[in-house]
């Protein structure tokens, strides 16, 4: 963060910024309480243009929370929130139109299911930015090629793979040309064999240049992909930094443990990450192996 | 009693459950039986075929008005759905409204059209001009009906609507306003479409409720060209103190109803195998 554009408030301490185009999404001192509970205790965070963030953390740390109040889908109870140059939680705001500057991909896909792939990229170009049916479905097309589904787009969601809907997701956000992307869990609700198509989708995306914001539990992909690594528990930020030092050499305890179970995940003995061990399945005294739920099923009605 | 939980008796005692079984069902059969023989023995065949199925009368009854009548009875339900779907559809967003006196406003008028017997609704408005001297209802006596059993369906209607609504998951809207979608639109272009998705069968089962109530109409005082199913079938079956016009009256209803439920349950295996 370069000092000539942001002045510091002597005052409350909080660094005000005064429009950095080069800062694409900045949090100030973001609290959020839930009821009782508080979630986030105080962040804050810069993301730069064309740089790729990924959040990291157990469940339950606020990330996901996080990433939701940067587009307002959750109302900080405290903070500022700056997206380029418009400040989103000024009370003033147009949300409406600063949320079409940020593409936003959910872990549960959010398809509209009464829509074809084409039409779930194509409605809000022409309901919200006005666009002509024609050029709409031009825009819908190109990105569902890009996300590879450009047979697809004739498609209802529930056709389609988990994978599948996740891809057209992208597209979704991208037909909307956002300035940066903002991506929730993107595969935690995919089965195994199917999170490779949509990493590589994302890996695209960065290596585009795509200011992205990633809340994940791909560690590999954090790795490769991520100019910078965040973790996050019990509500604020524990350790940040390029991806070399938060996940290669972690300087806080709190990283080295949550790492040590999420990368080694044989010794975890949550029902929800264990997968059962090859050798062991064929052993006479074994209990049956439960069929893991499938867990794509998570839109539709 | 007790006796039977003493360990070792128990299972001797008791029967297989297969042969239980059996015997419930060769029970069954017998009442069944004797049903139809005491039907055989003391119900006089030809003077209830004479009574409900005389043919000379099902020909007067099919030629004589039955398809105005049946047309009537169909602009009376459509009509009403209409108002009800409208109405209720309003009733429905208002239910869920950020603003209160919304809330209140529905929630008062649902329980109080859900409460009251629908024949009084409709006696009520076929005598609104007793309040409002000059006030005419539009096309007279289809306006009344169409006002009075609308009424009444757009509070079933809306708590239908307002369920299917609600089963909308939360991330369809978050989906459509992080696209920039203010929340109106988000409302009319994503969750209502799917809303009416969800409730088609429930609302294809309001309209058979209201096809069916639709016999109501006959307290408005209606003209001859104006009679519906019923009022026509029980003008006729009084005219020949015959019950043979009702009959037929009666078909006439299931040939509407029976295709309607049909398809609710068509719609609703396509929704089962859909999930």
């Amino acid at each position: 963060m370069s000092s000539d554009v942001n002045s510091s408030d002597v005052n409350t301490g909080v660094t005000i910024p005064t429009g950095n185009r080069e800062d694409e999404i900045q949090v100030y001192d973001l609290h959020k309480s839930f009821g009782d509970l508080e979630v986030l205790k105080g962040i804050d965070l810069v993301v730069h243009r064309g740089e790729v963030v990924c959040v990291i953390g157990p469940s339950g740390s606020g990330k996901s929370t996080l990433l939701r109040c940067v587009n307002l889908l959750e109302q900080p109870t405290k903070g500022r929130i700056f997206i380029l140059n418009d400040e989103i939680t000024d009370p003033d705001a147009d949300v409406d139109h600063i949320r079409t500057l940020m593409g936003m991909v959910f872990q549960s896909f959010n398809l509209f299911p009464h829509l074809t792939a084409l039409e779930n990229c194509s409605i809000a170009l022409t309901q919200v930015l006005k666009k002509s049916p024609a050029e709409a479905k031009k825009i819908a097309m190109e990105n569902l090629h890009k996300v590879g589904l450009g047979d697809r787009g004739d498609s209802y969601p529930l056709k389609l793979s988990g994978g599948q809907q996740q891809r057209v997701a992208i597209a979704r956000a991208l037909s909307m040309d956002p300035e940066l992307m903002l991506f929730d869990e993107p595969t935690s609700a995919l089965d195994p064999e199917l999170v490779g198509d949509v990493l590589s989708v994302m890996r695209d995306l960065a290596a585009d240049g795509m200011t992205m914001m990633v809340v994940t539990h791909e560690m590999a992909f954090a790795r490769e992909v991520a100019d910078r690594v965040i973790f996050m528990d019990g509500g604020v930020i524990v350790e940040e930094g390029p991806p070399a030092d938060v996940i290669g050499n972690p300087k806080e305890e709190r990283t080295r443990t949550f790492l040590a179970r999420v990368l080694d995940p044989t010794h975890v003995h949550t029902p929800d990450d264990e997968q059962p061990d090859r050798s062991r399945q064929s052993g006479p005294t074994d209990p049956p192996v439960e069929p893991r739920p499938h867990r794509s099923r998570l839109l539709g009605f | 009693m007790s006796a039977i939980t003493v360990e070792g008796v128990r299972p001797k005692k008791k029967t297989s459950p297969r042969k239980r079984a059996q015997r419930i069902r060769f029970v069954q059969y017998g009442v069944l039986a004797l049903v139809v023989l005491l039907a055989v023995l003391f119900v006089d065949g030809r003077q209830v075929s004479s009574a409900f199925f005389r043919l000379d009368l099902i020909e007067k009854t099919l030629t004589q008005g039955l398809p105005l009548a049946f047309l009537n009875t169909l602009a009376m339900t459509g009509g009403a759905f209409v108002v009800g779907l409208v109405l209720g559809t309003v009733l429905a967003l208002m239910r869920l409204s950020q603003v209160a006196p919304y809330r209140w406003l529905s929630m008062i008028y649902i329980e109080f059209f859900r409460g009251l017997p629908a024949l009084i609704v409709l006696m009520g408005f076929s005598l609104v001009s007793l309040a409002f001297p000059g006030l005419r209802i539009p096309l007279d006596p289809y306006g009344t009906v169409w006002l009075g059993l609308g009424l009444v369906s757009s509070a079933y209607i809306a708590e239908t609507i307002r369920a299917g609504i609600q089963a909308v998951p939360k991330g369809q809207v978050e989906a459509a306003r992080s696209l920039g979608m203010p929340s109106g639109m988000a409302t009319r272009r994503i969750v209502l479409p799917q809303a009416f998705r969800i409730v088609t069968p429930p609302l294809t089962n309001e309209l058979v409720a209201l096809t069916k109530d639709s016999s109501l109409v006959y307290v408005i005082g209606l003209t001859a060209t104006s009679f519906d199913l019923t009022k026509y079938g029980r003008a006729m079956s009084n005219t020949y103190s015959n019950m043979t016009p009702l009959v037929i009256a009666g078909a006439t209803y299931l040939l509407i109803t029976l295709p309607l439920t049909f398809l609710v349950r068509r719609m609703e295996a396509r929704g089962a195998r859909a999930k």
